[in-house]
């Protein structure tokens, strides 16, 4: 097995972070919009460009993350590039996975500090195909219809019930091969 | 790239660029909500806004293209300043056409042409918290937010209606975000509420002594507080651009002479020129002069 720590990070650090993070921000600002991210990049195997874009732009040392089994063959280039604070899943500021996580148990903030809740990162198999959702609420002009292969049978319930924690809440973002997307813990996730 | 020797580029560090993203983005999953950074010093001082150039600095790329105004106008010395300060740091294209900038830092103002949802705007913020000047406590005022208990503000207004006859706050009228939490729109003209309702445009806000920025994502509402027997309204001076004629912009009351004489002009100056250039003229034009 592969440490993965052979593998580069981002060729250009300042600006392929910049261009990385405008992704996530176009993406949470426009729930469900897909975004390119992290095109010349060559993680490990177990990551999507995009995924590991994601955690070069926001992961390091002040942050805690924790990985999915299914992800920790890339745990050595994640601890090399980016230095998280390892965490358990329900205690991880960022929790990296390709199965969606029972969003309940992870830290869904306080009233007081709802911006403590944890962000999943999930990578998925494919962004604009798969099952379809509509979404609603803040960054969105009308109802938008949101399709993704890779999320549970049961998502709208399960998002239905992280929505009504608001402001309280699990912010998602979607990574699938050099494209992202993102679903604020502020949308409403309705089925088809 | 032409970026001063020896600089980060945008001035911060990656680590501290970093800290900012994570609390931008949390930011917009939490529309309005005020979220704690570790505001940096700037080598600018307080009150040329470090809060906004931070949140901006954390944003920019090289793709970017910066549009700065204070109290509406680009040629002030602190937008002039803030504009070198990012043309020098981060190399980026400065403009002062509203249409033709991706990123827009503001002081007291929206600009009056509609924001596109390709653009973002930086409001620079004295004092993030709505609920200051009613309630010193921090604590107290993060625990109001939480419990969205804002019956104090409404309290406040109706006072003002009670004595006054309408709401005595013409800047930084509070505004509910999301139907959830109670927003500092910083010192804007109450004018310009209406404008960050449904705005196309991101919205972000920084506030560097009081280390807090919030957001507002595109197409969100955006509500000034009032009452059903007291509607929220906008105000303007009665009267037309002095040098445009438009008679739906904000405008600034210029003094011209020592003889009381008074002028009335767009306060912002893109929207104006704009409009001169377009043919519109007002009362003080030189070709309406000339005319007379
Ligand atoms: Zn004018």
């Amino acid at each position: 097995m592969t440490t993965g720590t052979d593998l580069p990070g981002f060729a250009d650090p300042v600006l392929d972070a910049q261009s990385a993070f405008r992704a996530v921000l176009a993406a949470l600002s426009c729930p469900g919009s897909i975004h390119d991210a992290g095109a010349g990049l060559t993680p490990p195997a177990s990551l999507a460009p995009a995924t590991a874009a994601v955690l070069l732009a926001l992961v390091d040392g002040e942050t805690s993350l924790a990985i999915a089994p299914t992800l920790q063959p890339a745990a050595g280039w994640i601890a090399f590039h980016c230095g998280p604070e390892i965490a358990t899943t329900t205690l991880a500021g960022f929790v990296l996975a390709e199965a969606l996580p029972n969003l309940a148990a992870l830290d869904t903030g306080s009233d007081e500090v709802p911006e403590r809740a944890a962000t999943v990162i999930l990578q998925v198999a494919a962004l604009g195909s798969g099952a379809s959702y509509t979404l609603a609420g803040p960054g969105l002009q009308h109802p938008t219809k949101f399709a993704v292969n890779g999320l549970p049978v049961d998502f709208a319930a399960r998002w239905t019930a992280n929505r009504a924690l608001y402001p309280r809440g699990i912010d998602l973002i979607l990574c699938a091969g050099g494209r992202l997307a993102a679903l604020p813990r502020s949308v409403t996730v309705g089925e088809g | 790239m032409s970026t001063m020797e020896g600089y980060n580029f945008a001035y911060l560090d990656e680590q501290t660029k970093r800290m900012i993203r994570r609390a931008l983005l949390k930011a917009v999953a939490i529309p309005g909500h005020q979220i704690p950074f570790g505001s940096r010093e700037m080598p600018l001082p307080y009150g040329w806004g470090t809060g906004g150039i931070q949140v901006t600095a954390a944003v920019l790329g090289p793709q970017d293209v910066l549009k700065v105004i204070d109290q509406g106008a680009d040629d002030t010395t602190n937008a002039v300043s803030i504009r070198r300060f990012f043309a020098r740091t981060a190399g980026v294209a400065t403009t002062t056409d509203t249409s033709a900038a991706s990123v827009i830092q503001t002081r007291h103002r929206i600009p009056e042409k509609p924001l596109r949802e390709d653009q973002i705007i930086v409001y620079q913020v004295p004092q993030p918290e709505p609920l200051s000047r009613l309630e010193p406590s921090r604590a107290e005022t993060r625990r109001m937010h939480a419990l969205a208990e804002y019956g104090l503000m409404h309290v406040k207004l109706y006072e003002d209606i009670t004595r006054f006859g309408h709401v005595a706050i013409s800047y930084d009228y509070p505004v509910m975000v999301n139907g959830r939490h109670l927003m500092a729109p910083s010192p804007i003209p109450a004018f310009d509420n209406p404008k960050m309702h449904q705005m196309a445009a991101l919205q972000l806000f920084g506030a560097g002594r009081e280390k807090r920025l919030y957001a507002i994502p595109p197409y969100t509402s955006v509500v000034s507080l009032d009452f059903d027997d007291h509607p929220f309204r906008t105000t303007r001076a009665p009267h037309a651009c002095g040098l445009c004629g438009a008679t739906d912009s904000y405008l600034d009351e210029v003094v011209t002479d020592d003889q009381g004489g008074r002028l009335y002009v767009c306060s912002d100056t893109d929207h104006c020129e704009t409009r001169r250039e377009a043919g519109h003229t007002g009362s003080e034009s030189p070709l309406q002069e000339a005319a007379q």
